[in-house]
């Protein structure tokens, strides 16, 4: 062949490349993205651990994790959400929109519990769908989107309790149909060796556990990385972007209806103008944990270790005897301070 | 006049594919034309793509390259002329749809995601999957020890394919994209710009992946400004210049002078050279680019071509 002769031949592959020295586990550890935040975990506990004795008593941790879990279990959508690229502002209304979905449907029309929560999770997975699709379709930033969804929410919760219930806080519904199983699978409590732990961390647990297979083991979860890293190179290879970011905002939805629940059945009702602000703890989980705002990198874990650490330091400066009025002023230097944490371990181990 | 230009109508009559000894092509454009609101970004444009032979597409920058190869490639629809895959018209309305068919794209940009491993870019929007219903997940190990093998294949010693692609160099990102065209059985493979950005030995490098990848029967489109890269590996010619064809040439029917003479155009060098001059350039560069013009013109005449006539009279192909 004529043209080849000018080519220069292919390089010899040799089997272990001189240029590269072998990446001990350890590194390899450092490299993963909750890492940052584990250290911040550990660092934590063992400072609220020496302050205060009741701390590390069995019930005080079990009520650590129940904090935990009401803010991990959103965490687990909205960490998927943010490796895919896009963050949601409407969460922790919507949260609340579930909650007021379920109750005022099923005390309007007197109805057994379980239609209005049948209905609530219909609500939860639109909002979720329509954030997501007038993202696609309109290509805005979901800052923009998600802020609108945000707003009318707060206000279609506030008018409505008011219009169909009469008050601020939706009527109690402990006397329908079916409150009683409600209760028991959305806030109940289970037994483990005396101490009573929240039906809701092991929902956290098992979610946390289900994103986490999703996310490296399926087919899912390599689009979510892609449509995150870079949407337009995942288009051209044949990914379906849009599919995959309305679903992404449609699993935040179904953990929102999860949160919403348990707000219902822990107790009876739910006041209409609550949830204003959680978003931003949720956000503040997942990027604690280790998820890019720019997306395409983060993991579930470490939205859940992110929770872990809010949770501890919601209750720690309880245990503490700390008056709570610092705790935002904590939660803020926290995250700066796990944030910058993040980068620096990120950078060492990319560089080693 | 020394380079003839294909007549497109007796190739399909005459020329049989390679490999099915069918008279269709893989892949013929029919006077395809493309326009973004009133500008015209693509007009006219006919070339053909067959099995175990390299089509390169040739231009200068805005010369319609890209929006010639999003068309192929499904990211754009064409406005006029026709597309046909093995003899049957098509239109893509998604890069699936290309995909479906065998055509697959290196883009310049490679289409990888940085921050993903190497494996997980190698598979991603194919991935290989166990198991059943919910619980289908990835095969993980083979998609690695597979990912390992096609890439030693293609003579990149790769350490590691965890690493995050964005940590690997030009070259071997080219490759890498390559490679992965190639496993996912591609009939059509088109590059756009593969060697732009990379040095002479780099370059020469993926030439050779091109040429392994003809070898194997696939159809290649090779995307670049760059003569002296398309005349070794190509087959066929097809000049660009503001979104028309301004030639489509056999091997056998032009030179390596003649197609440089064609794409840069023998004025716009002189012109060049003056400015140079001018600028008060240093004298053996000067020398060089005179000795050059020289050349150019030299082929330019033989070829009998002037841009400017050229551009003026629509192509009859």
């Amino acid at each position: 062949m004529a043209n080849t002769a000018t080519l220069p031949p292919a390089p010899a592959s040799t089997p272990g490349d001189e240029r590269i020295g072998r990446r001990s586990p350890v590194q390899k550890f450092l490299a993963r993205p909750e890492v940052g935040a584990l250290v911040g975990a550990v660092v934590l506990f063992i400072f609220f651990a020496s302050v205060s004795q009741t701390f590390t008593q069995p019930n005080a941790l079990a009520t650590v994790l129940y904090g935990s879990s009401t803010i991990g279990i959103m965490a687990v959508g909205v960490s998927l959400l943010m490796i895919g690229g896009e963050f949601d502002l409407s969460t922790g209304v919507a949260v609340i929109s579930s909650a007021l979905t379920a109750s005022l449907f099923s005390w309007n029309f007197s109805l057994n519990a379980w239609v209005g929560v049948v209905l609530a999770l219909v609500v939860s997975l639109s909002i979720g769908f329509i954030n997501g699709w007038i993202l696609v379709k309109t290509k805005l930033p979901s800052f923009i989107v998600t802020l609108a969804t945000f707003l009318m929410l707060t206000g279609l919760n506030l008018a409505l309790t008011r219009l169909i219930g009469g008050s601020v806080s939706s009527p109690s519904i402990s006397k329908l149909d079916g409150f009683d199983s409600a209760h028991a699978v959305f806030a109940s409590s289970i037994s483990i060796g005396g101490v009573e732990v929240k039906i809701t961390v092991f929902f956290w647990i098992i979610l946390v556990a289900i994103a986490s297979w999703v996310l490296l083991r399926t087919k899912v979860g390599n689009w979510i990385f892609a449509v995150g890293g870079d949407a337009n190179a995942a288009r051209a290879v044949g990914v379906p972007v849009t599919k995959t970011k309305i679903g992404l905002f449609m699993a935040v939805g179904f953990c929102g209806w999860i949160l919403g629940m348990h707000n219902l059945f822990a107790f009876d009702a739910v006041q209409s103008g609550e949830g204003v602000g959680n978003e931003f703890l949720y956000i503040i989980a997942a990027v604690i944990g280790g998820c890019l705002l720019t997306g395409g990198y983060g993991s579930a874990v470490g939205g859940a270790i992110g929770a872990f650490i809010f949770g501890m330091a919601n209750k720690g400066i309880v245990y503490a005897q700390w008056n709570p009025d610092w705790f935002k002023f904590f939660l803020g230097l926290m995250l700066l301070l796990a944030t910058i944490v993040n980068l620096i371990v990120k950078r060492r181990a990319d560089l080693k | 006049m020394n380079a003839k230009q294909i007549d497109q109508q007796t190739l399909l009559k005459d020329e049989k594919d390679p490999l099915t000894h069918t008279p269709v092509h893989l892949l013929s454009l029919d006077k395809i034309g493309k326009h973004y609101g009133n500008i015209i970004a693509l007009r006219d444009v006919t070339m053909a793509v067959d099995n175990g032979r390299v089509t390169c597409v040739l231009g200068d920058n805005g010369a319609g390259k890209s929006t010639l190869i999003k068309i192929i490639a499904g990211l754009h629809q064409h406005d006029e002329g026709v597309l046909h895959i093995m003899g049957e018209e098509r239109k893509f309305n998604s890069p699936r749809d290309a995909l479906d068919v065998g055509i697959a794209t290196v883009y310049q940009d490679l289409a990888v995601v940085p921050l993903m491993p190497i494996w997980r870019n190698f598979f991603l929007g194919s991935e290989l999957t166990t198991g059943w219903g919910p619980f289908k997940s990835m095969d993980v190990q083979k998609m690695k020890d597979i990912t390992l093998k096609e890439l030693a294949e293609m003579g990149i010693d790769l350490r590691d394919v965890e690493q995050p692609i964005g940590q690997l160099s030009g070259g071997e990102r080219q490759c890498v994209a390559i490679a992965r065209a190639v496993y996912f059985g591609a009939k059509v493979l088109i590059l756009d710009e593969p060697t732009a950005a990379l040095g002479v030995k780099q370059s020469g490098v993926v030439l050779r992946y091109i040429l392994q990848a003809r070898d194997r029967g696939l159809g290649v489109i090779f995307i670049t400004h760059n003569p002296h890269h398309a005349f070794p590996v190509g087959d066929r010619f097809l000049l660009l210049k503001r979104g028309k064809s301004i030639g489509y040439y056999d091997k056998k029917d032009i030179t390596l002078d003649e197609l440089t003479a064609q794409m840069a155009g023998g004025a716009e060098l002189a012109e060049l050279a003056h400015e140079l001059e001018q600028l008060g350039g240093h004298t053996e560069a000067l020398k060089e680019v005179q000795a050059e013009v020289a050349g150019v013109a030299d082929a330019a005449d033989s070829a009998d071509t002037s841009d400017a006539s050229r551009e003026n009279s629509p192509r009859h192909a």
